[in-house]
């Protein structure tokens, strides 16, 4: 599929992209509001054309152990699910990171805590970021804020995962998976060849020729020592993320008197909310965050130097807000306002609350 | 040790045992007497008769034989606590004409990983599954497991498994010969000569099964936990023969996707009385 226009839901741009960016498996399982993934890639039948495998497991917790399982011998392989899915898939994600396995893993977020509600939600950033698993570990983090990015990020996060032999999450909501909007198609990327995956994946486990040792995909360290040596070579790697790999937008900034912190559904909302607050003399800025992890620490504290105070907003009882605070040192009045257990915060509201917590 | 072989061989002396190349000159931490060492062996005898060296995927589970990798030369993943069927599963897809073998013990396939094991059999994957039953959680200090007999003591059962409490052993094997994905189903134990043989052999058909694609083949070694039992090698095999083998009967349950004849109906459908030790 060349370059095209299109009109797409964004949980199906997520399964184009995997079939468009070479992607060679995907296992999953229903969950709403994310179960389009799968079924759009079973509609196509990429094992026809491109032959990328897709598989229904028997749960998450079998999903993201085959992600383990398959991205391991060297392919690009990704699972999809929606937050009580992705809880379960926890003990897997701290398994890929220790075993430094790249892989694509999308969170569609749904309202908690437990079953919750199926409407979207944002409260699943610390369970992202914060490390849902065991032990010291980071997901390279995505926010798409459009069906758009939803289907770009998917390109995007095969260079990274294979770049630092990590995984990416794409953290997206209910919102933007359900909503269908115009798109832009990329040109195919073709799967790749036996010889790239062992130029790409010289670690993968895919048969041992005599000319090299055999290859081992384990977390497993029992000497302590030699454990603490991996994990500072993993904060290593996580340092450099944070150096060269942070990703942000930053809308009116320039002349902002107030400024907006949002990322995913919420951006969408605020940047409605900045334009009414424009149209009534007020000047409010957007800093939408697109990486979450690693965040846009001192490009936040750069821009929180000009204003007189910041809005975070969320889909939840405010969790993001942390890492603000943080990143400008609480240097600024910094307040939280969200809506959660489902609901979507209206413009209005977000201007409201922008008057009432920062303004007043 | 390559020169003294072959200056032995030049004074000639014959050769009638010698130790495979897909072994990997590691130590074993595994308790001298425990089946793991002797079916290590015989998986990496029959990958190196069959000259798949190179195009060979093990999975290693989480419990005794959780360091296998360190020991088989070949690609290996190590997976976690019971979910070596899953990631078996996806490396066999992606990856169709390398053999795929999984290596568990009772813990991790019968218990933790029941629902991987179950599914993976049923959806007829084409790898094969090695199984060791040793009826006890051996590394984590000699817990009950699904597997450990109506009776028996062990950590967390100290006055012996009851099955007002504990339930019933599971027979995973005979549970999963029931299943239309599964193609050779067999048990095997590895306690002396004549049963080494007969485990190769069971071992060797699991591997060649993989070129007929025809679904799983599952292998469950019974073997000893002398330390676990809290017994002598020796006694512990006395002791497996003995307890073990009249609830786990020894042989092949399905060959080429039907179950032999002969085999107790009862047994599979597993409402058969379980022995109960005195």
């Amino acid at each position: 599929m060349a370059r095209e226009l299109q009109l797409m839901k964004g949980n199906e741009a997520i399964a184009r992209a995997m079939i468009a960016s070479g992607c060679d498996g995907y296992f999953g399982y229903p969950i709403t509001p994310q179960s389009e993934v799968m079924e759009t890639l079973m509609a196509e039948k990429p094992w026809e054309t491109t032959g990328m495998t897709v598989l229904q497991a028997e749960s998450e917790v079998a999903s993201i152990n085959m992600v383990y399982g398959g991205a391991a011998t060297g392919k690009k392989v990704a699972t999809s699910s929606s937050s009580p899915g992705i809880s379960l898939m926890q003990e897997g994600l701290t398994y890929l990171a220790g075993a430094e396995i790249p892989c694509l893993v999308v969170n569609v977020m749904r309202g908690g805590p437990g079953l919750g509600t199926i409407q979207p939600s944002q409260s699943d950033y610390f369970q992202s970021v914060k490390g849902g698993g065991h032990g010291d570990y980071q997901l390279y983090t995505l926010a798409p804020a459009s069906v758009q990015e939803m289907y770009d990020f998917v390109f995007d996060a095969w260079d990274i995962a294979f770049k630092y032999r990590n995984p990416v999450l794409i953290l997206s909501d209910g919102a933007i998976g359900q909503c269908m909007e115009k798109l832009y198609t990329r040109d195919n990327v073709a799967r790749w060849t036996e010889e790239e995956r062992r130029k790409n994946a010289p670690w993968g486990t895919w048969g041992k020729p005599a000319t090299r040792n055999h290859n081992i995909i384990t977390s497993l360290e029992l000497d302590s020592a030699r454990q603490e040596v991996f994990n500072h070579k993993l904060q290593a790697k996580y340092a450099e993320m944070k150096e060269k790999e942070v990703r942000f937008e930053a809308l009116n900034c320039e002349d902002a008197d107030y400024i907006i912190v949002a990322y995913g559904s919420s951006s969408r909302i605020a940047m409605k909310a900045m334009q009414m607050a424009r149209e009534k003399g007020i000047k409010v800025g957007l800093f939408r965050l697109i990486t979450l992890f690693p965040f846009p620490t001192k490009q936040l504290a750069e821009v929180a130097k000009r204003v007189k105070g910041i809005l975070c907003v969320e889909m939840s009882a405010g969790q993001m807000i942390e890492d603000v605070r943080l990143a400008t040192e609480c240097g600024v009045k910094t307040e939280h306002f969200g809506r959660f257990g489902g609901i979507i915060p209206t413009p209005g509201e977000v201007l409201e609350a922008l008057e009432n917590k920062i303004i007043k | 040790m390559e020169a003294r072989r072959q200056e032995l061989l030049n004074q000639g002396y014959e050769e009638v045992y010698t130790r495979t190349k897909v072994l990997t000159d590691a130590v074993m931490h595994y308790c001298p007497g425990c089946g793991h060492g002797t079916t290590h062996r015989l998986i990496a005898e029959v990958i190196d008769e069959m000259g798949i060296q190179d195009n060979v995927v093990g999975v290693s589970p989480v419990g005794c034989s959780v360091l296998a990798y360190n020991y088989f030369d070949v690609d290996f993943q190590e997976a976690a606590h019971g979910r070596a069927p899953a990631v078996a599963t996806a490396i066999k897809r992606l990856n169709p004409d390398t053999f795929v073998f999984t290596y568990q013990g009772d813990g991790d396939l019968a218990a933790i990983g029941t629902a991987e094991t179950i599914h993976a059999a049923n959806r007829g994957e084409n790898m094969t599954m090695i199984f060791v039953n040793n009826g006890i959680y051996g590394m984590t200090g000699g817990q009950m497991a699904p597997t450990t007999l109506v009776g028996m003591r062990s950590a967390t059962t100290p006055y012996g498994r009851r099955v007002d409490l504990n339930g019933y052993p599971l027979r995973m094997t005979e549970l999963l010969s029931t299943l239309p994905g599964t193609y050779y189903v067999t048990r095997q134990s590895v306690q002396n000569p004549a049963a080494v043989r007969k485990a190769k052999a069971a071992i060797r058909k699991a591997f060649e099964n993989q070129k007929l694609k025809k679904g799983l083949s599952f292998v469950e070694i019974l073997s000893n936990c002398n330390s676990g039992w809290k017994m002598t090698p020796v006694a512990a095999n006395k002791w497996m023969e003995d307890n073990m083998m009249p609830n786990y009967p020894i042989g092949d349950i399905k060959v080429d996707g039907k179950i032999v004849e002969g085999i107790d109906a009862n047994r599979l459908v597993l409402d058969h009385p379980l022995t109960v030790m005195q």
